[in-house]
């Protein structure tokens, strides 16, 4: 079973980078990313039963935080932006370049 | 043959023992005049006069003290200190030699001090003027006092300092500067010969004393002492102005006056004569190529500075000509061995007067025609200056050689030597003689005879007493020393403890009816009438005509810059551009190409920096599978 | 093989879910989409023996950052729908090549892993059951990560407050100052409510007048623009024309 849990987690993740790729909401952008770690965490977890150790039940744990951590600051950033900007689209943030 | 002496510590007190002084003072007075600045505008000439009068004083004081000694102690070496440990010590050498030289310059010297308070009357950086006299006198008298080749070295380079500053005094003048510069470039080549030379004198012989190279020489191979003879004569030629370094000398005129007269007539040219007689127990023994070399050297001088002399309208340029045929004797009498040096320092000695006589001279006639030095423009000047007249005139009869004046024993004393030892270049130098008479001749008919041919504002008049006294001082000197000197040997025996002599029975008497004196005598009654012929019956052509062949050549200065231009500026200008291009083209090319490069390439390069997020993350996911890729394939996975 | 069952239907619809999510237009669609992934995540913790980790998932994740991302959603607006168009070149051929390719290469990197029988947690959960040796593990071993975890947390709230902040230009306007800026402009009075003297008692439709014509101040103009959106004017002439009137005083 192992094996499929994995896939599925690689598939999950690839989605969620294939929709960074291409959305350009920044709050879906965000969610595709939030698709990701929880994609990696799934991996944790399968992990974590294969090889009969919890310790990656608490490394799923902590990326749970540190999500939660991140959504808050993205997202008061995204709103900050917004106000600014009129604009929640990733394309429109391009002034920092050549 | 009577062998120098042997040089003994100076160790009672003494004159001698504070014979520093000659040079300290000097030098004192330069500094004072050169840091105080402008403070000393008003008093700074008179400092100057005082402070080589001082020197003048001392070096009398110590000529006394030495001839009061025996002659086996006559050579005094007083030590200063230590100057580089091991290597040199700083002394001074007070001998026969050397004191009459410091007689000649602080005498002279102060002469000429005295004579340019008044031509630079109207000057006002007359203190800077002084100043640098003062310098001049100090490094010159270091030079020849030094009893050790370094000592003699560094006043060998600060009166070539002197000689620059003071060629460019009036540096505003474009002219005076490349005159300066000249000078400085062309003695260089000759100080690279005198620096070489020290340095195969101390690989040699462990010393640059003149005191232990006495000793040694006779170690070294014939070689090593011919190679370090022929170069210190290279650099004899730079200062005295010798072919084939002479070309500065004539263009050294665009200095004052009594520059010319003090610096590059009496005192500073005849350095290379010092060094040679200095050097001569060591490094010329008589008969050998080296000798032989300077002989030729003064020899050919002589010839080409009378050719040169007799061209030029400038009459300053026609005495350098001339100083530089009368080093070219003093030279060929130093190339003679023992028997000439007597005759080359007499004649060294009585031109210092004589040249320094008709340069100030020449100095109180421009000062009286509104600096005008074209002596087509001058003519029948005898009635507004008889004085500058008179003392001129008495240069002029020395110059040539007319009988019982000094000119007529020195000059005669080396051609008659020469004519003995080196039959060819002693007649060589009759025939200078000859054209010395014309040219001379025709510098005295052009500027004191004739009819007027001056300016329109010109108001020829007398010059201020502070300038003729010393006329009559050295006038007198031009009259009297060369007898003095000649007669009865009296310089060659108190020269032999420091050069060595004849020995008693060997002591050449002077003939005064001998062939050679007879036949320079002759020559210079025809030189001196051709003269009268062509500038003193005839008319002189304001504008000077084309003349022939000859005449160009010697307006030329014998094509020496020519020459020089050709054979040294010209390829050294090609060389220059070759390596400006080179390094335009070649090294800054490929650092301004690497620049350009990196520059275009990041310009190109930064593009990728688009602002857009995704862009970024695209490429971060394709590095990523890349990476997994490369993983796979390795076999890691 | 209550798992693979589990498993399959969960696998699929996570992973449609997970496509829905990227592909729809609609942010609270995408929203609600992944909201499902992660249920289906936290039913996938449990079987797998993570029952607290299931727990903090739905907790978390369904439960608050979910709700948060609805906030934000609401804030910068719920019908800001993405254009389809991509504006960057080449971006979304090479989203796809590299997305597939990783995806292809994942799965043939796990393909080709050969694993082992699975261990099972029992061993590390037999001293009272998964939660307790969660919690034994998290407060002795990963205490100072923990507590380091916490402090992350508040700086993050303080962040999020300070980013949110908007600092006050103008004085707040207080009631006087409201109700003398009313009595300034045009219309003293509150506004008329809809469907007053009108024929249909909705907020949609405008009141009628005493005089019969027709006030457009009665309608809310966002109601307008949905009613004309979606095509619900209604058939009285004189209603509709005033409808769409505020409609297009809206979208100006």
């Amino acid at each position: 079973m192992t094996a499929h849990y994995l896939v599925l987690s690689g598939l999950l993740f690839a989605i969620g980078a294939l929709g960074v790729l291409i959305r350009r909401n920044a709050i879906v952008v965000f969610m595709c990313v939030e698709l990701m770690l929880n994609a990696c965490n799934l991996a944790f977890v399968t992990f974590a039963r294969q090889h009969g150790n919890l310790e990656g039940q608490i490394i799923a744990f902590f990326v749970m935080v540190v999500a939660a951590a991140e959504v808050v600051v993205g997202l008061a950033i995204i709103v900050t932006i917004f106000r600014t900007r009129r604009s929640a689209s990733v394309d429109d943030a391009n002034l920092l370049k050549y | 043959m009577e062998s120098p002496v042997e040089i003994v510590q100076h160790t009672a007190g003494g004159v001698i023992g504070v014979s520093w002084l000659m040079i300290a003072l000097p030098l004192l007075g330069a500094a004072i005049l050169l840091i105080l600045g402008r403070v000393t505008n008003r008093w700074g000439h008179l400092l100057g006069v005082a402070m080589s009068l001082a020197s003048f004083v001392v070096a009398v004081l110590a000529f006394f003290e030495l001839i009061g000694l025996p002659e086996a102690q006559r050579r005094q070496a007083v030590h200063l200190w230590e100057f580089i440990p091991g290597m040199v010590d700083m002394g001074l050498l007070i001998d026969p030699l050397s004191i009459s030289f410091a007689l000649l310059i602080t005498g002279v010297g102060s002469l000429i001090h005295i004579y340019s308070i008044g031509y630079m009357a109207h000057d006002s950086d007359r203190r800077r003027f002084f100043a640098y006299l003062n310098l001049f006198v100090a490094a010159m008298l270091l030079l020849v006092l030094a009893d050790n080749y370094v000592g003699l070295f560094i006043g060998w380079e600060g009166v070539g300092l002197a000689s620059y500053l003071l060629i460019g005094f009036w540096q505003f003048k474009p002219s005076a500067a490349v005159a300066a510069k000249k000078a400085f470039v062309v003695n260089r080549v000759g100080d690279f010969g005198l620096l070489v030379g020290m340095f195969i004198i101390w690989t040699s012989f462990g010393t640059f004393a003149f005191a232990d190279l006495g000793a040694q020489v006779g170690t070294a191979s014939q070689g090593t002492v011919t190679a370090i003879g022929l170069l210190l004569l290279l650099g004899a030629c730079g200062k005295s102005a010798q072919l084939p370094l002479q070309s500065w000398l004539l263009d050294a005129m665009e200095g004052p006056t009594p520059v010319s007269a003090l610096i590059h007539a009496a005192t500073m040219v005849t350095a290379g004569v010092y060094l040679v007689v200095r050097s001569g127990a060591f490094f010329f023994e008589p008969g050998s190529p080296q000798a032989l070399a300077v002989a030729i050297v003064g020899a050919a001088t002589l010839l080409a500075g009378a050719i040169i002399g007799c061209a030029k309208d400038d009459i300053k340029k026609g005495l350098a000509g001339s100083t530089m045929s009368q080093i070219g004797y003093m030279m060929l009498g130093a190339g003679l061995g023992p028997a000439g040096y007597a005759f080359a320092i007499g004649h060294l000695i009585t031109h210092g007067f004589f040249k320094a006589d008709m340069f100030l001279g020449a100095g109180s006639v421009m000062h009286g025609m509104n600096d005008e030095v074209d002596m087509r423009k001058y003519g029948g000047l005898r009635k507004y200056m008889p004085l500058t007249f008179a003392t001129f005139m008495v240069g002029y009869l020395a110059i040539i050689g007319f009988p019982l004046l000094s000119g007529y024993f020195t000059k005669d004393g080396i051609i008659e030597t020469a004519v003995h030892e080196q039959p060819v270049l002693g007649w060589l130098a009759v025939l200078g003689a000859g054209i010395t008479g014309f040219y001379m001749s025709r510098m005295v008919f052009m500027t004191f005879f004739g009819e007027k041919r001056w300016a329109e504002d010109a108001h020829p008049h007398e010059s201020p007493k502070v300038m003729t006294i010393p006329l009559i001082v050295l006038s007198i000197g031009s009259v009297f020393l060369g007898g003095y000197l000649i007669l009865s040997n009296r310089l060659m025996v108190f020269l032999g403890p420091a050069t060595g002599r004849p020995s008693d029975a060997n002591l050449p008497e002077f003939h005064f009816a001998s062939t050679p004196g007879l036949t320079t005598l002759a020559l210079v009654a025809v030189g001196a009438g051709f003269a009268w012929m062509r500038y003193g019956k005839a008319t002189v052509p304001v504008v000077a005509p084309r003349g022939s062949f000859l005449t160009t050549f010697a307006r030329r200065d014998l094509y020496g810059d020519a020459l020089n231009e050709s054979l040294f500026m010209r390829p050294g200008q090609w060389l220059t551009r070759i390596a400006v291009f080179f390094d335009n083209r070649g090294i800054d090319g490929v650092v301004n190409g690497l620049a350009a490069g990196i520059g275009g390439t990041s310009g190109r390069l930064r593009r990728i920096q688009t602002g857009f997020a995704r862009t970024y993350a695209l490429s971060i996911l394709i590095g990523a599978a890349l990476l997994t890729g490369a993983l796979l394939l390795v076999g890691n996975i | 093989m209550g798992e693979t069952i589990t498993f399959w239907v969960l696998a699929v619809v996570s992973v449609g879910a997970a496509l829905g999510m990227v592909f729809n237009r609609k942010a609270v669609y995408s929203a609600l989409m992944l909201g499902s992934v992660m249920l289906c995540l936290a039913v996938l913790y449990a079987v797998q023996d993570a029952p607290f980790l299931a727990a903090v998932q739905i907790i978390v994740y369904t439960g608050a950052v979910m709700m948060l991302f609805l906030f934000t959603l609401m804030l910068v607006g719920v019908d800001s729908s993405d254009s389809l168009v991509e504006t960057l070149r080449g971006q979304r051929f090479w989203a796809a090549i590299a997305g597939i390719g990783f995806a292809t290469l994942i799965v043939l990197a796990i393909g080709n892993a050969v694993f082992a029988g699975q261990t099972g947690l029992a061993a590390a959960t037999a001293q009272g059951g998964n939660v307790r040796s969660v919690a034994l593990l998290l407060f002795t071993k990963y205490v100072f990560a923990f507590e380091v975890t916490s402090a992350l947390l508040i700086t993050a709230a303080l962040a999020a407050m300070v980013l949110a902040h908007r600092e006050r230009l103008t004085e707040k306007a207080t009631q006087k100052d409201l109700s003398r800026a009313r009595f300034r402009g045009d219309r003293p009075s509150p506004l008329p409510g809809p469907g007053t003297y009108a024929r249909n008692n909705a907020i949609d439709m405008p009141a009628l007048l005493p005089d019969g014509s027709v006030a457009e101040d009665s309608v809310n103009r966002y109601i307008a623009r949905y009613d004309v959106e979606h095509d619900h004017l209604p058939e009285d002439p004189k209603l509709a024309e005033a409808i769409q009137h505020k409609a297009e005083e809206e979208s100006k």
